[in-house]
């Protein structure tokens, strides 16, 4: 019976005179999010308020799923949208509405109505009592209870008049496109995606940079991070992700440098790698998925030295997240079944033993000394070699 | 310059059966259980199939039950006859080598009450054959041996061990795996004692999702698939026709030069296997005598990971087989080479190289220069 949505966002509403164009941004991303769901939709932004329609038949469940990845939405009502033809006309819809939504009647309610355009001959407490009062008539066993009712009938009569009863979570966070953009560090682990989710959230646009190494790593490997990229691009959109060939750096520091010491300075030129994509693509920060003391490279100690390379900020969104959190959110936005595919990744091929935990800059820089001779020249070949790919759902 | 050398994995499907297949899908694609004209062409392509693989293996026609390949074959064969015989017992004869096709579907029925035995085997993966004898019991139902090992290519002795099994027990069902055997190496039921023997179309030239299970006609096998009764009602379900006749095809082009293609892979290997043992570190497992199949290599590298020299010789147009993909913490090691001791630091680093009739003495030396080159270059970096 609904045939729209009527859109609710929070924070949004707040910005005010950023508003317009935080709901511009929401209206592109919604436009974004159906464009693969059956149906021609119109997205409508009357004041305050977004409403998402189609002149044709589609499936309300395909479109709901649809929406519930884009950010800036906190809620999503299926609305009945319908010209006024005067008030019994409409009570006698709204009676038929509900019969349809609540085949059990045995429930309380509240009518909650509101008159943005003051020509409607009733006010809004006229309208309350009124569609109660039909409603009642219609099914006595339906009791008002206007504290803690247990459904709320929304009325609102605008331009044309709206009705819905049930409200769907949205994800929250603010509409990508409206804060900048940032490139993740994206692996194939279980944590970058998530940041990259986290930071997206708040309407960041993403890029990404994947390192691999092949042979150590394999096509699958590949294939996987890319599959991960997808995922977090139901909810951030379009992804620019670059794959950079790491063996011969890796296979350099690992001559060179004390093996123990191999994946904190691998690590130091992931960063910078990442970070001059980061500024050829105009990022304004980096994104890990880092939390402190999970593993050697991410004491505090570790993360000081890599976070050394960098002139850009770095935003580590789950700095204070266990491992359980962060599974758990994993698997909430539908990447954890990826992420636990067992390809391997660039980071573990070498790893050592017994990697320093708690390593001095100071001694890192030293160790480094020792690539002075062809480390540039590797760098360049490695920048100049990537693969860059747009990641679209 | 490509070499393809994972063909137990799979093979390339012979253009001639590609051909028929094309004409059964698009011209003669009749169902074979209709009754009209169309159908009756279907029907007959069953029927050359049959009668061509039926001859190959010198027995009766309607002892071939077609299937969706080797996995398929191996589970009827297995619960189908567990299933008919339970009640005469529930002991059932395996080795710990088996494919998972087989080793499935035991431990499946050992969850239902069955009792597996597996016998032991020695360093190159031959079977125990005074084991065997050993444990054949009155009640021991069946018993399950592969031809071919698929990783190391040991070939068991089928044909002592059906003896050993007829002389203990007349009435104990001898099942062989000849997945990787059939086509290379003589397999004739009748005369050796089998009574029920696998078989994969896409091993030997011919398209994936076919294959066969001989039952001999001497044996109750109960169905494990449900529904129209074709296929004497042992395996239910619309024949797949194109893959069928595609599969005749396949075998009939196989054992045309039966002789004249074992001699070949025999002489490839022997090659083989004396050059890439030149290689520092590499070493080779399973049978390298008449006990070893024509066309199956395990080759190890000593600190060298197997996934590693896997995407290395990739990188070079070489293909090789290397277990599953594994990572670092998880790696899923090798049965196989668990059972015939092979020494732990070379479990992940063993790949398999196999042959088929197609493989030239020009791939095979493509592959043994990139592995002296490779080889050498990964053994310098390794995970400490």
């Amino acid at each position: 019976m609904e045939k729209a949505f009527l859109i609710k966002y929070g924070e949004i509403a707040l910005k005010g005179k950023n508003r317009r164009t935080f709901e511009e941004s929401l209206v592109k991303q919604i436009q974004f999010a159906l464009k693969d769901v059956d149906g021609e939709f119109e997205v409508t932004r009357p004041m305050g308020r977004i409403f998402v329609e189609s002149k044709e038949e589609f499936d309300v469940d395909d479109a709901i799923e649809a929406l519930q990845h884009v950010f800036g939405i906190v809620g999503i009502c299926p609305a009945v949208l319908t010209e006024d033809t005067g008030f019994d006309d409409l009570a006698k819809e709204i009676v038929a509405y509900v019969d349809e939504v609540y085949p059990d009647k045995n429930f309380t309610f509240k009518v909650d109505s509101r008159r943005a355009r003051k020509n409607y001959p009733m006010n809004s407490m006229e309208l309350n009592a009124k569609i109660g009062e039909k409603l009642l008539e219609a099914f006595p066993e339906m009791k008002v209870d206007v504290h803690h009712p247990e459904v709320m009938i929304h009325v609102e009569i605008r331009e044309r008049i709206n009705y819905y009863c049930k409200e769907i979570p949205g994800p929250g966070g603010m509409p990508v496109g409206t804060n900048g953009s940032a490139m993740l560090l994206l692996s194939g682990g279980i944590d970058s995606p998530v940041a990259g989710y986290m930071i997206a959230k708040r309407g960041v646009t993403i890029d990404a940079t994947y390192f691999h190494a092949p042979p150590y790593t394999s096509e699958r490997a590949k294939q996987k991070v890319i599959d991960l990229a997808k995922q977090v691009s139901k909810y951030a959109g379009p992804i620019r992700l670059h794959i950079v060939n790491f063996t011969d750096i890796q296979l350099y520091i690992y001559e060179e440098c004390p093996h123990e010491e191999l994946t904190i300075i691998m690590r130091r030129y992931m960063m910078k790698i990442a970070e001059h994509f980061a500024y050829e693509d105009g990022d304004l920060g980096l994104i890990t998925g880092e939390s402190i003391g999970q593993v050697a490279s991410q004491t505090m100690q570790s993360l000081e030295c890599t976070n050394a390379v960098c002139t850009l900020p770095v935003y580590r969104p789950l700095i204070g997240f266990d491992k359980q959190e962060i599974i758990k959110r994993s698997e909430e936005i539908g990447t954890y079944e990826t992420s636990i595919l067992p390809y391997e990744d660039c980071c573990t091929i070498f790893v050592a033993k017994h990697p320093v935990t708690k390593p001095r800059r100071s001694v890192i820089e030293n160790s480094e000394k020792k690539l002075a001779e062809k480390i540039d020249e590797l760098m360049d070949v490695a920048i100049q070699t990537t693969e860059t790919v747009t990641v679209t759902p | 310059m490509e070499a393809y050398l994972d063909n137990s994995a799979t093979t390339k499907c012979s253009s001639k059966a590609v051909k028929l297949m094309t004409k059964v899908l698009t011209e003669d694609y009749g169902n074979p259980s209709s009754l009209h004209n169309k159908g009756m062409d279907g029907e007959n392509y069953l029927r050359d199939a049959r009668s061509i693989i039926a001859k190959s293996l010198k027995v009766n026609d309607k002892e071939i039950i077609f299937t969706s390949g080797g996995t398929e074959s191996n589970n009827l064969a297995l619960i189908g006859t567990a299933m008919a015989y339970k009640r005469r017992g529930m002991h059932i004869i395996s080795t710990p080598i088996e494919h998972p096709s087989v080793a499935n579907p035991l431990a499946f029925l050992e969850e239902r009450g069955f009792e597996i035995t597996y016998l032991p085997v020695d360093h190159s993966g031959l079977i125990d054959l005074k084991a065997l004898s050993d444990e054949i019991r009155p009640d021991t139902i069946l018993v399950s041996i592969m031809h071919v090992n698929n990783e190391i290519g040991a070939v068991e002795p089928i044909k002592e061990a059906a003896n050993i099994i007829k002389q203990k027990n007349s009435t104990t069902l001898f099942h062989v795996d000849a997945i990787q055997s059939y086509g290379k190496l003589e397999i004739l039921p009748k005369k050796m004692n089998i009574d029920l023997l696998s078989v994969s179309g896409h091993k030997i030239h011919g398209p994936k999702g076919s294959g066969f299970l001989y039952i001999s006609e001497k044996v109750n096998c109960k169905p494990i698939l449900l529904g129209g009764g074709q296929e004497l009602g042992y395996r239910s379900g619309t024949e797949n026709v194109p893959a069928i006749a595609g599969l005749g095809v396949a075998v009939e082009e196989i054992f045309k030069k039966f002789e004249k293609n074992q001699n070949q892979l025999y002489e490839l290997k022997d090659y083989f296997v004396d050059e890439v043992q030149k290689i520092d570190g590499v070493s080779l497992n399973g049978p390298l005598d008449v006990h070893g199949a024509p066309h199956i290599i395990s080759v190890s590298v000593e600190g060298v990971r197997a996934e590693v020299l896997l995407h290395a010789l990739e990188e070079k147009y070489v293909y090789v087989s290397a277990g599953s993909a594994c990572s670092s913490n998880k790696p899923a090691l090798s049965k196989t080479l668990k059972a015939i001791g092979l020494n732990n630091n070379l479990l992940d680093s063993t790949v398999r190289v196999s042959f088929s009739v197609h493989t030239t003495k020009e791939e095979v030396d493509y592959a043994l220069e990139q592995m002296q080159e490779i080889i050498p270059k990964l053994q310098k970096y390794t995970r400490h």
